[in-house]
């Protein structure tokens, strides 16, 4: 088999080290992205640091009136804590429509940031895709692509980033604290964490190599209904057509870009007093259809205006 | 042979006195399968420590092999050996025979430089490690000369030919009536390529013993896996001792070998050693076989009072180039409704893809999803009911042959189907039951599915001990096929179930046909009833010729089997007394069962009604299940649990055929976008919520000495169409593009303002 050596540190600084000292060496959480994308070959790891012994589980208030979560903790854990469910419960209704229980079981809130797409040509190496073998081509441009992006697609990539949770957590406008190879912490917004695919699709964030996201900061809630609306091929266990979460003003769209996408034309049609309706459409005037896809473009405006309307019942349709 | 009226005498099973028949007894083997005790051929233990073998897959649909480089693979940490089509070893031609009465021919693997669909193997590895065999076959570099290849079904369907020896069925005059008809409906349908989906991958565990091959393999049919592995090796079928204890999950896919079970053991005589040779999830879906995609038009021409005097079901399927198959999905239409003027049949392209094949209810499973959907739309078009309607149309005798049903429930099922799902509730007019962002509706289906019963034996055997052991070389695919048999054995015995033995799944046991077109239960547990009845005549006898019986001397015709006892009147005795007395080497017999020989006189089916209940989101086109019940007619019924497991489960599929499940090739490569469970999507619990289903008091005389007939594939026919029928009802958007995914019924919603 292709070899590859493990450790597992239960200090954050040696985690950190043992990545940055080694080429090719990943970090393992939840492993149920990363096993699996080493099973098909197409993650590669060298080295493995497991860093399900780190001291990074808990979730703490903050001096600030918000959540620090640990890095490890499971989505389990963090959709049923009881401050989430009654402060965040746009990110409690995220990750339970993700995945199925098991899966969250195992999942942990970095991992699941870090999660890689699920384009159907990414999973199958016999198929050229400039993210897992960059120069070689996009299978899914001309191919079955009903599931890709209709925001910030570029010529080399069209795939979606998969995650329910991250789209929560850029409506609520989280952030993320990292220790980078050097062993300082640094902190950057959800929102800013993944890349769009450019010519680089297999750069997929903004972390170097070897940094370790160690927990997530929510901010203090703003005022305002939540709500997380996921349109989805099956009840349960299905990854998302479309989703939207709506945090009061703020707005984010998932499964429509390569990242979790701030709906920021949305929101600034809110502010200007725009109906719910009108404010969906001003995302969405910006989205590209490629043919398979178009329907979500449709869907998202349509899940966007009603889920602002659940969200504040008193708004405008 | 005999005469079905052979089977209508009074019997054990059909009086059953101690009431094991029909009660939803618990699986035999449940607790071996819940405690992960129960060994599926890849984890049989083999006498000595195995090789682990591992396939690679070709990556073009239609071409050569022009080089093909092993020397990384060989070369690879823990690599035993290393076989392409240029030095595996010597196999009889495809297609060859060499033993009489052999019921598969030869199937060789890596037989030649020719790709006929991408994932067909083209390399095998066997290594010290399964790891190191997948390592070891990623570093092969084959190299090919493509050629152009049919991809596109839909594409492709001015190419569809009439599948020999298949005319098509006419009966009357189809097109002077539909033309004169005054209500018409003229309709395409059409539902894509399926995959089985089996939890447990095709898999064999292989090892020699001098010149003769164990192989523990995951197969449907016992006697087809050993002839085909027999023929392919070219040695006589005694050779080959096959076994498939556990099978999880066949539907149709494991009807046949595939290339696991003759490269194992190639592989295991080459290394005179065990070896274990499993398919991956991927190779699952892209090197078996399928379910074809079907496009059916069917063409309905009535009176304003609903009855039909035209009716056509024409259908489109594809196969492989080199392995024809057809999936006959008009045929069930061809005993469903009265029509004077009637048209059925199939066309077939020949494609370049992975091998088309028998998935549970082939033909009824994707072509009711057709006509089921356009007897609704005729009841809308002709404002009738469409239970009604089917009423209306419901024929006295066979509608294409003539001859008489052997029973036929049809009506029973719809009207008890309505009365308990509460049809009375659905407004006709669709588009009318909201419930906040849902909106609500209603719909029905009829099923219909062929019984059948094929040649089958059976040994039951009874030691001194009392414990009687059924053997058949039959398989439980996950069923309750033991289970079955079991409590056929210990009610025509009269035992209790904890004195039974049921073994299965050997090819040195008596045959049976295995698993496979509903025709299972009543094949396997009619040889098993004759089996058990045989042993009570050898039992009768040997109590009434033993001096030391209280039965000595008395009237063979007066014995009686009940609570562990043989009896006349008031004398008896435990059989376990008798056997340890008179036999204690124990008495052995067999069984056998045949079809009648004027089984065929009769119209013979299986009936039932199915009956929806969805939202559909207005926001966002999904569709969810609120309700779903079905009521069924299938003979006698033998275990209420496993019977009803197999037609609730029927009726999810067809829940996923509506909604979900569905495979594309992608043009390009020949390949199928969807190769795992994350992609397939078949339901989930979340997508079934409230499920029920119900059978009809039933014995169908006409089918077997026990009047029982198959319930394994009836739940899945038209369970699909009732769902597209309920979206209708709920929102006024009539997809005919199965399976009805968001992005289809939002467009409808769409289209109609909504
Ligand atoms: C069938 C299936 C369906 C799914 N459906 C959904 C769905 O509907 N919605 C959804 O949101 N998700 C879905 N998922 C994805 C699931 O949520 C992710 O697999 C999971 O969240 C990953 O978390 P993990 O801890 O297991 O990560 P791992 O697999 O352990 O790691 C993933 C990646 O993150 C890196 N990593 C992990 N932790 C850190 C850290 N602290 N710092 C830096 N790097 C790190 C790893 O090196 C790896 O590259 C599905 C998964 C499967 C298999
Ligand atoms: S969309 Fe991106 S991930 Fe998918 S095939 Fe193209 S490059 Fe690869």
């Amino acid at each position: 088999m292709r070899p590859f050596t493990y450790e597992r540190p239960t200090d954050v600084a040696a985690a950190v080290k043992a990545v940055a000292a080694t080429p090719g060496a990943k970090f393992l959480a939840g492993g149920t992205n990363l096993l699996d994308l080493m099973k098909l070959d197409i993650e590669q790891p060298t080295h493995l640091v497991d860093v399900n012994r780190l001291p990074l589980a808990g979730i703490e208030d903050t001096p600030q009136g918000g959540l620090r979560i640990g890095s490890m903790v499971t989505n389990s854990h963090l959709a049923a804590d009881a401050r989430v469910r009654s402060r965040y419960s746009v990110l409690t209704q995220a990750i339970v429509s993700g995945g199925s229980g098991q899966l969250r079981n195992k999942a942990t809130a970095g991992g699941n940031l870090l999660q890689r797409t699920r384009c159907a040509y990414f999973y199958d190496p016999s198929k050229p895709c400039n993210k897992r073998h960059p120069g070689s081509g996009c299978s899914a441009m001309e191919g079955l692509n009903r599931n890709s992006a209709i925001f910030g697609a570029s010529d080399a990539c069209i795939a979606t980033h998969p995650s329910d949770m991250a789209v929560a957590l850029t409506a609520l406008g989280a952030g993320v604290e990292t220790m980078t190879a050097d062993g300082a912490t640094r902190s950057l917004a959800v929102a800013d964490l993944h890349r769009l695919p450019g010519d680089t699709p297999h750069l997929e964030t903004n972390l170097a190599a070897g940094e370790l996201i160690t927990a997530v900061i929510l901010p203090p809630a703003p005022p305002g209904g939540q709500v997380y609306r996921k349109a989805r091929d099956r009840a349960s266990y299905a990854g998302g057509l479309a989703s939207v979460a709506v945090v009061g003003n703020q707005v984010a769209f998932g499964a429509v870009a390569h990242k979790p996408w701030r709906a920021e034309k949305t929101e600034a049609a809110l502010a200007g007093g725009a109906s719910a309706v009108e404010a969906a459409h001003a995302e969405l005037a910006g989205a590209q259809d490629n043919g398979k896809n178009g329907f979500k473009i449709a869907l998202v405006a349509r899940m966007t205006a009603d889920a602002l309307g659940q969200a504040s019942p008193g708004r405008g349709a | 042979m005999s005469s079905v009226k052979d089977w209508a005498a009074p019997n054990p099973v059909t009086e059953n006195r101690s009431g094991i028949i029909g009660k939803g007894v618990d699986r035999y083997e449940g607790k071996l399968k819940v405690t992960g005790t129960a060994a599926y051929a890849y984890e049989v233990e083999p006498p000595s420590a195995p090789a682990y073998g591992y396939l690679l897959a070709a990556t073009i649909a239609k071409g050569r092999i022009t080089a093909i480089d092993t020397a990384a693979a060989e070369a690879s940490p823990g690599v035993k050996l290393v076989w392409t089509h240029l030095n595996v070893p010597r196999q009889a031609r495809r297609g060859e025979r060499i033993n009489p009465r052999s019921q598969r021919p030869s199937n060789p693997a890596l037989a030649g430089d020719r790709i006929e669909f991408f994932g067909q193997p083209v390399a095998f590895v066997a290594a010290d490690t399964w790891e190191n065999a997948r390592a070891a076959a990623n570093l092969i570099a084959v190299t090919y000369a493509a050629e152009p290849a049919v991809l596109d079904f839909r594409a492709s369907l001015d190419q569809a030919e009439m599948p020999q020896g298949e005319e098509d069925v006419l009966i009357g005059d189809f097109e002077g009536a539909y033309a004169k008809a005054p209500a018409q409906i003229d309709e395409t349908y059409f539902s894509p390529l399926q995959n089985h989906v089996q939890m447990e991958p095709c898999a064999t565990t292989a090892w020699w013993e001098g010149d003769k091959v164990t192989v523990h393999t995951s197969i449907q049919m016992v006697k087809g896996g050993q002839h085909s592995l027999a023929e392919t090796l070219a040695i006589p079928s005694e050779k080959v001792h096959l076994l498939t204890r556990y099978i999880g999950g066949g539907f149709g896919g494991k009807g046949q070998a595939y290339d696991d079970l003759v490269l194992a053991a190639l592989g295991a005589q080459a290394l005179g050693q065990p070896l274990k040779l499993s398919y991956t999830r991927q190779q699952m879906f892209q090197a078996t076989i399928h379910r074809p995609a079907v496009s059916m038009r069917v063409r309905l021409g009535a009176e304003p009072d609903g009855r039909l005097n035209a009716f056509a079901v024409e259908a489109i399927t594809h196969c492989a180039r080199s392995a024809p198959f057809v999936e006959h999905a008009a045929n069930f239409s061809r005993n469903l409704y009265a029509a004077p003027n009637r048209l059925t049949g199939h066309r077939l392209v020949k494609m370049d893809i992975p091998h088309a094949g028998p998935m549970r209810a082939p033909g009824e499973a994707p072509g009711m999803l057709s006509l089921e959907c356009a007897m609704d739309e005729l009841a809308e078009k002709l404002g009738i009911d469409p239970i009604e309607l089917r009423l209306r149309n419901e024929p006295d005798v066979d509608p294409e042959t003539g001859k008489p049903f052997s029973i036929r429930q049809l009506t029973e099922c719809l009207n008890t189907g309505a009365q308990r799902f509460g049809w009375s509730r659905r407004n006709p007019k669709p588009g009318q039951v909201r419930d906040g962002r849902w909106l609500v509706g209603m719909g029905m289906a009829a099923a219909i599915r062929g019984n059948f019963l094929l040649p089958a034996k059976a040994g039951v055997r009874i030691d001194g001990t009392g414990i009687i052991t059924l053997r058949q070389g039959m398989t439980d695919i996950g069923t309750g096929t033991y289970t079955i048999l079991a409590q056929i054995t210990a009610e025509t015995m009269g035992v209790t179930m904890d004195q039974v033995k049921i073994e299965l799944g050997d090819s040195e046991f008596p045959p049976a046909p295995g698993s496979g077109g509903q025709f299972g239960a009543a094949t396997a547990g009619s040889a098993a009833f004759e089996a058990n009845m045989n042993l009570r005549k050898a039992l009768a006898e040997l109590a009434i010729g033993d001096p030391n019986s209280p039965l000595y001397g008395g009237d063979p015709t007066y014995v009686t089997f009940g609570n562990g006892n043989i009896a006349i009147e008031n004398r008896s005795e435990s059989l376990a007394t008798l056997v340890s007395r008179a036999a204690p080497e124990g008495v052995y017999v067999e069984g056998a069962i045949s079809p009648a020989a004027d089984a065929r006189d009769y119209s013979q089916h299986t009936y039932g009604g199915h009956f929806a209940e969805v939202g559909v989101d207005t926001v966002t086109g999904e569709v969810r299940m609120r309700k779903m019940f079905g009521v069924f007619a299938a003979g006698r019924i033998l275990n209420a649990k496993t019977a009803k497991s197999q037609v609730t489960g029927g009726m999810i599929w067809g829940v996923g055929a509506a909604l979900t499940e569905g495979n594309v090739v992608d043009n390009r490569y020949g390949s199928f976008i969807n190769q795992d469970m994350a992609g397939y999507l078949v339901p989930t619990h979340a997508d079934i919520v409230d499920l029920d289903a119900i059978f009809l008091e039933e014995a169908d005389d006409k089918a077997n000495p026990m009047g029982i007939k198959g319930v394994g594939e009836l739940g899945i026919c038209g369970a699909g169409a009732a769902v597209a029928n309920a979206i209708y009802n709920a929102c006024g958007v009539r997809l005919r593009d199965f399976p009805m995914t968001p992005d289809k019924v939002l467009e409808g919603l769409m289209a109609k303002g909504l």
